[in-house]
């Protein structure tokens, strides 16, 4: 039977549809459509300055948009040659790890849901709202920031916030992220439904660009803040988590789960040095502040974000409006895997959703 | 193996290819080299199977139209290649005449590539020879143009759907 999964279904995470050839409950083989989202981002950005693109990132990947701003701020600073001051270093890796923790309490929080655990979603919204006040408090949004800026930041980040911050993370870590192993990762049922299912070698995964922890959930030790580091990362102590097969086959939905999960840990590590050593000064570069205008070349900067590698390509022709910005969106790469691992092994309808979950995409990013 | 420096990196693809590479640019903010088009499949199998490259990540293939170049209006099609094992990286270009942008497609090499060839596709307007399904894929099947292309108008409705400019 063909079946239409999607364009609106809870379990695809937005506007997403895959078309299944099933028998019975058998998924024989699928094909992605996507687009519904589409809006050119790109087109867009040719008719703006390079200040005011920077709105249009947040809206790619809603969830983590912090890392989005920084990517192509980055990538502006580059082209211009902007020094960004030492502070707005140091306040960028708070907010993007800070972030980060936020986008991957909704991957668990969701992902449960997807499998059928009601609970975890609502502990998970509950710690996602005070980084979520915390961000309010900095800038005045609560998921479109547009906080990271070319040069800088666009606030001063004060003492106060800084005490909200490290007091978040004193409740977080260790009690709440071990209450959320105890709750969800190693609940047997949920491990039967996520080990064993939908395995990427990693092989496939490198060839099909997948990024982030869904690549480091098949055991490739890649993580572009400590391979290829951007700001002060090099300057910052974390490890870096890999899965490993421990309930089940290297690479399959409960290793990309993980991963996710011991990756908050890391990015509350990271958050806690960078509140402790930040320094006084200046947080954006005033000229910067108020317009930009990059000589004649090109540059294309990755960062790592919450679903894998942030690249922009931007070419300027020596104006004050991008000449061409591309984007590359790591959850368009990590969603195309799928009709692959369809086609691989017969997988049940019910395990199709736990796949789409663990990959944790986002469908503003994939359509841009 | 090591990760190289862009230099020995070219001169890897030069020792084997000796015509592929046309043109470096080592100077800029961001270094690149233009490789013949009709030697882009050839080169590509190269810098993923040669073990002192290692490209196993293609990250990401951009389309960029040039109506204005002197040498005559061109599509330039990039290709970031990043090597997960060696952690160097490379960006590579082909460039295309514009009233008949055809190169091969590497989704063979690379399967990420499928998507991307699709989207340059959709978006600029460019062939990708040898793709299994170039079809478009953020646009509608029957949209009309290619959004990126710079002398593209958009339509003023679609399916009856009017197109309101603010």
């Amino acid at each position: 039977m063909l079946l239409n999964m999607g364009p609106q279904h809870p379990s695809t995470h937005g506007v997403f549809r895959v078309v299944v050839r099933t028998d019975g409950e058998l998924v024989l083989e699928s094909e992605s459509h996507i687009g519904y989202l589409h809006r050119c981002f790109e087109k867009c950005a040719e008719g703006n300055n390079y200040l005011q693109v920077v709105p249009y990132t947040d809206r790619m990947d809603y969830l983590c948009a912090m890392m989005n701003n920084w990517g192509y701020a980055a990538a502006v600073e580059d082209l211009a040659g902007i020094e960004v001051p030492e502070r707005a270093e140091y306040i960028r890796v708070i907010v993007a790890e800070l972030n980060r923790v936020a986008s991957h309490l909704l991957a668990f929080g969701t992902y449960g849901l997807d499998i059928g655990a009601i609970t975890p979603f609502l502990y998970a919204f509950r710690d996602r709202e005070r980084i979520l006040k915390i961000f309010e408090k900095l800038c005045g949004q609560r998921l479109n920031y547009s906080y990271v800026r070319v040069g800088g930041v666009t606030f001063d980040m004060t003492d106060e916030i800084l005490a909200d911050i490290e007091a978040f993370c004193d409740y977080f870590d260790p009690k709440i992220l071990d209450e959320y192993d105890n709750l969800l990762s190693y609940n047997g049922i949920f491990i039967s439904r996520t080990s064993n299912v939908g395995v990427i070698p990693a092989e496939l995964a490198v060839s099909y660009g997948v990024t982030g922890p869904s690549l480091r959930g098949s055991g490739v030790q890649r993580d572009l803040r400590r391979d290829a580091p951007y700001g002060i990362y090099d300057r910052l102590e974390f490890d870096v988590p890999v899965g490993s097969g421990e309930m089940g086959q290297l690479g399959d939905c409960w290793d990309r789960y993980m991963v996710r999960m011991r990756e908050m840990r890391q990015s509350i590590r990271l958050v806690r040095q960078a509140v402790k050593d930040i320094p006084e000064g200046p947080f954006c570069d005033k000229k910067a502040y108020r317009a930009v205008k990059p000589k004649a070349g090109e540059v294309y900067k990755r960062v790592e974000g919450a679903r894998g590698e942030v690249g922009f390509y931007v070419v300027s022709d020596g104006t004050n409006i991008p000449y061409r910005v591309k984007a590359r969106a790591p959850s368009f790469c990590n969603i195309s895997i799928l009709d692959k691992l369809t086609s691989l092994s017969d997988v049940m309808l019910a395990d199709l959703v736990a796949i789409i979950g663990s990959l944790d995409i986002v469908l503003g990013e994939v359509d841009r | 193996m090591a990760r190289l420096e862009i230099g020995q990196i070219i001169a890897v693809i030069k020792e084997k290819l000796p015509e592929a590479v046309v043109e470096e640019v080592l100077d800029g903010v961001e270094p690149f080299v233009v490789v013949k088009a009709e030697q882009w499949g050839e080169t590509a199998q190269l810098c993923r199977d040669d073990s002192r490259l290692g490209f196993d990540l293609l990250s990401c293939i951009s389309g960029v139209d040039y109506p204005e170049r002197e040498e005559g209006p061109e599509i330039e099609v990039i290709y970031h290649l990043d090597s997960t094992v060696n952690h160097h990286g490379i960006t590579i270009k082909v460039k295309l005449p514009r009233s008949d942008p055809r190169v091969a497609s590497v989704e063979k090499i690379w399967q990420t590539a499928d998507w991307h060839e699709r989207e340059t596709y959709d978006l600029v307007g460019v062939v990708f020879e040898g793709h299994h399904n170039l079809v478009r894929i953020l646009c509608a099947e029957d949209w009309v143009g290619h959004p990126l292309r710079k002398d593209y108008e958009p339509p003023d409705s679609f399916h009856g759907i009017k197109n309101v400019i603010y």
